[in-house]
């Protein structure tokens, strides 16, 4: 039961009022003028490295859209402050820096896409 | 954070069907240790959990296995992955297998079973839902030693 909850679950993108804005500062790395993805990654993380691909693939055709990495292990303060729980965990943030949505495991392409679209400059 | 990437560079990636198939060779042994309550199964696991944790997962008997009986028959593309993954979850095992050990050898049944089971869940759910024990785990661990460090 826990495996096919955990199959299902893993990626999907849930929409989630912030708890507070996220600086530039605080993920060291600039935000995109619309929307910016910041993954949290780990060493013992094998989705990461495919979530990372997909992601930078994606911003990379949208200017106006960051994709900002961070090694969770080395920022456990922030990871704690925004209830970080399993890597990788990816959260949609808009143009200041109000978290929208963010999704735990590898996300879906189509879905990232859907979520960065319903945000407006 | 371009550190993590160029971490990522330097390890080393194996065939992530490996780790795969190995996590269902567990899961059929620990089943059976525990059905048979078998110390002997769960001390012969333990060493091969401590050999993927020391050496490397791809160097485990079932690796090798699958290295040279079931890799040379499966067709398609190989996906690759990172060995710090799966040889985390091989650490993690080896400290449930240990633990059951422990239980056995004190005469503490439930501490056999519980350990048993702990490591069996671990291993099905890998096999079965590709589960990752490192993303779960891993940093719920360290957030629970920054707030027993402070």
């Amino acid at each position: 039961m826990y495996g096919l909850w955990y199959q299902r679950s893993r990626g999907r993108i849930k929409a989630k009022p912030g708890r507070g804005l996220i600086t530039e500062s605080m993920i060291g790395a600039p935000l995109g003028s619309r929307a910016t993805l910041v993954q949290f990654s780990s060493a013992f993380c094998t989705p990461c490295r495919a979530t990372r691909t997909l992601l930078a693939n994606i911003v990379a055709e949208m200017h106006d859209v960051e994709h900002v990495e961070v090694d969770a292990e080395s920022e456990l303060e922030l990871v704690r402050q925004l209830n970080i729980l399993s890597t990788p965990t990816t959260l949609i943030l808009d143009s200041s820096g109000n978290e929208i949505a963010r999704a735990a495991g590898a996300p879906k392409r189509e879905q990232v896409i859907n979520a960065l679209t319903a945000i407006r400059e | 954070m371009s550190s993590i990437l160029e971490k990522k560079i330097d390890s080393v990636s194996i065939d992530a069907r490996g780790p795969r198939f190995s996590a269902g060779l567990t899961t059929v042994v620990l089943a059976f240790a525990l059905v048979t309550s078998n110390l002997w199964i769960v001390i012969a696991q333990a060493i091969i959990f401590a050999i993927g944790a020391v050496k490397g997962p791809q160097f485990t008997p079932y690796a090798l296995v699958f290295k040279n009986f079931i890799k040379p028959r499966l067709k398609g593309k190989a996906v690759t992955e990172d060995i710090r993954p799966p040889q985390f979850a091989q650490s993690v095992g080896l400290l449930f297998a240990l633990a059951a050990i422990a239980g056995a050898i004190s005469s503490f049944t439930p501490l056999f079973t519980l350990a048993a089971s702990f490591a069996l869940a671990a291993a099905f759910l890998n096999a079965a839902f590709n589960y990752c024990l490192g993303c779960e785990l891993y940093l719920l661990l360290l957030r629970v030693r920054l707030a027993h460090g402070k």
